[in-house]
């Protein structure tokens, strides 16, 4: 640092990464706690006192039921008895006094640190809770949660999950996982920050869906101090700090075009009429009841697995038809594209995924897990045919991570057996868009799966920060295989005299300027978190189909990501007038 | 050593909220109570006291269950914690 004459106008610091969700706003920074880290096994040492570290174990429990309670007090219905019953874990005689039992010098494998003890004795009553199933073992996920809180308690860091605070923050993470998502406030949470990351990360899901701007993959973010001020701009992946009177104009007028943004009253359509139907991505009946009053036109993917995260066995055919009807009912008469379980990787479910794999993004996960589980994918399609039969809902189906013509073909006679007329299949493994019109021919319509293509064609982990560059489905080879699978499905159209349309779901379709892209390329419908509608819908609206097609072409023949988005961005001024 | 015998109450048996308010109840005595399913040997008889427990016995309603203390006060301790088992805290 220079200790010159001119310290008080010290530059400001900024932070590059990527912008995944576009919006400008200031605030202070809350980091969130690093997760808990397994306490190593191993000899205590000499002055260990089995007594002193006794104590501390008690009033860590102590100390975490307090604050859980404290939680519970802000909260009210299902959610407060929930953590009042969590509360009451944290010093449960069981847990803690089973983590003291192994403190003693004769204790099997010698004393325990106090942090180790308390680990041991969490697992060994989750263990207990989750040998008795159903209810009791969803119960073990709090035992866990609470071993985590406990920890560190005693380690004297401060307490895993989201930061609680009063005024709104923005929120700043090495990542965010999938589990974190459920308890984000939106009301406290103004936008996202993150050091690692890619565009197509939970993270970026969770900011798009929320309406959050976000930035990802930007070095430095997680060592923020807490309370600093910074300025973040969600289209241009930037987070400043202590931002200048520029900058926080720029924020304040943001907030007043956000909210000129927030309609949309479909049905969408481009400069010269034609139709392109805009359908939201939804996991849950409410979701579809959100998006149906934000002017979706239907659902164009309903993430099954969304209804049956953290559960320890299968949902039963009832509770399944109860999850889907949900849905179905909020959009009478018009079209929900059902996905049928996505399972493994990054979103694990104990009943149907092994989480040994070496390598779970190219494992059995989607409609492979058919294979190791026979029978869950039958059950789930008499499920959504059931639901179908009580509600109005025009239902399709598709199956995830298709990767031959014959697995299509597979699913389309599950489909038929069960009822369900309009069969289709997610196009995210290339392979299934290298051969798209062989596919096709089995189905009746493809959805292309933007995340998970773009990983697969890139060879680029979607979680990892530093190959953000590589994973983002601008790359010309990922548009280059969104037009062999829309060529592909007008060859099968054509040799069957049906229609074959291919549709897009993945996050792209929520960014404005590549869902112009999109359509250009022969995407027929365009499905995105039901935030995203009025931006998109306010750009496709300045583009005819020729227009689209040629900046299609633009971008398809452009040498990286980069220079596509900037070729396309600079043909269209809408964007800038919007702050897109 | 004393003992009383008590049918559950709560139609969803001794879970979540039934049991946090019973735990918290037994923790507040000054004797230890345990609390075991009708007919399993004393020596398996858990803390009354412990949530944990509580949730692990598996009780359902309709299910009895055996609530044990002794000393001063086990008497009284055990007509208290009794009238909670028999009230359905979730109707």
């Amino acid at each position: 640092m220079n200790n010159g004459v001119s310290a008080a106008v010290t530059l400001q610091q900024q932070f590059s990464g990527v912008g995944v969700a576009a919006g400008r706003v200031i605030g202070p920074v809350r980091q969130m706690p690093k997760p808990v880290q397994e306490p190593a096994a191993g000899p205590v040492p000499a002055d260990f006192s089995a007594e002193f570290e006794a104590q501390r174990i008690k009033d860590a429990g102590k100390a975490v039921r307090a604050e859980l309670q404290a939680r519970a007090a802000t909260v009210a219905g299902e959610g407060r008895e929930v953590l009042e019953a969590t509360a009451l874990m944290a010093a449960d005689p069981m847990l803690i006094k089973g983590a003291i039992k192994l403190l003693a010098a004769d204790t099997a494998g010698g004393a325990r640190s106090a942090e180790r003890a308390v680990w041991e004795s969490g697992a060994s009553v989750a263990a207990k809770l989750t040998a008795l199933g159903g209810y009791m073992a969803e119960r073990a996920t709090d035992v866990l949660d609470v071993r985590a809180r406990l920890v560190a308690d005693l380690r004297g860091l401060p307490a895993p999950g989201i930061p609680v605070a009063e005024a709104p923050f923005i929120l700043a993470a090495e990542d965010l996982a999938p589990a974190d998502t459920a308890t984000l406030d939106p009301a406290k949470v103004i936008a996202l920050v993150t050091s690692s990351g890619g565009p197509q990360s939970h993270t970026a899901i969770l900011a798009r869906a929320l309406g959050l701007p976000a930035v990802v993959a930007a070095v430095g973010v997680d060592g923020i101090a807490d309370g600093t001020e910074v300025y973040v701009d969600g289209a241009a992946g930037t987070v400043t700090v202590a931002p200048a009177a520029e900058l926080r104009q720029a924020a304040a007028a943001w907030t007043e075009r956000s909210s000129a943004l927030a309609a949309f009253a479909g049905p969408n359509t481009l400069a010269d009429g034609v139709h392109i139907p805009l359908l939201a991505n939804v996991g849950t009946g409410a979701d579809a009841a959100k998006a149906a009053a934000s002017g979706a036109e239907g659902v164009g993917l309903l993430r099954t697995e969304f209804c049956f995260l953290d559960r320890a066995e299968e949902p039963t055919v009832q509770e399944q038809i109860e999850a889907y009807g949900a849905v179905f009912a909020a959009f009478p008469g018009k079209k929900v594209v059902v996905r049928t379980l996505d399972a493994g990787a990054d979103k694990p479910l104990p009943f149907l995924t092994n989480a040994d794999e070496p390598n779970p993004a190219l494992g059995v996960r989607g409609y492979r897990t058919d294979l190791s589980s026979p029978g869950v994918l039958a059950r789930q399609l008499e499920a959504i045919a059931a639901a179908e039969a009580a509600h109005g809902a025009e239902v399709w189906v598709m199956a995830p991570m298709i990767s031959t013509a014959d697995e299509a073909a597979a699913f389309a006679g599950m489909c038929a057996a069960a009822g369900l007329r309009t069969p289709g299949v997610m196009v995210e493994v290339p392979s299934a868009a290298l051969t798209a019109a062989s596919v096709l021919r089995e189905v009746s319509f493809a959805s292309l799966g933007t995340n998970d293509l773009t990983q697969y064609a890139m060879a680029a982990d979607r979680q990892l920060g530093p190959l953000a560059s590589l994973n983002d489905p601008w790359q010309p080879a990922v548009l280059a295989l969104v037009t062999l699978t829309a060529d592909g499905a007008s060859l099968a159209s054509a040799a069957a005299g049906l229609p074959k349309p291919v549709g897009v779901c993945g996050e792209a379709a929520a960014d404005p300027a590549l869902a112009v892209v999109l359509v250009g390329l022969g995407v027929a419908t365009l499905s995105m978190s039901a935030r995203a509608l009025a931006a998109v819908s306010a750009v496709l609206a300045t583009v005819t189909l020729a227009e689209a097609q040629r900046l299609a072409a633009m971008a398809l023949a452009a040498p990286s990501a980069a220079a596509a988005r900037a070729a396309v961005r600079a043909e269209l001024p809408i964007l800038a007038e919007l702050g897109l | 050593m004393i003992e009383r015998t008590v049918t559950i109450a709560s139609s969803v048996g001794l879970h979540a909220r039934p049991a946090a308010v019973f735990a918290e109840a037994a923790a507040e005595l000054d004797v230890e109570v345990t609390i075991a399913m009708e007919g399993e040997p004393v020596d398996e008889a858990m803390d009354a006291a412990s949530i944990l427990s509580l949730m692990s016995l598996g009780a359902a309603c309709g299910d009895r269950v055996v609530l044990r203390a002794e000393g001063p006060g086990a008497d009284e301790a055990l007509v208290s914690l009794a009238a909670i088992l028999e009230t359905d805290l979730d109707a």
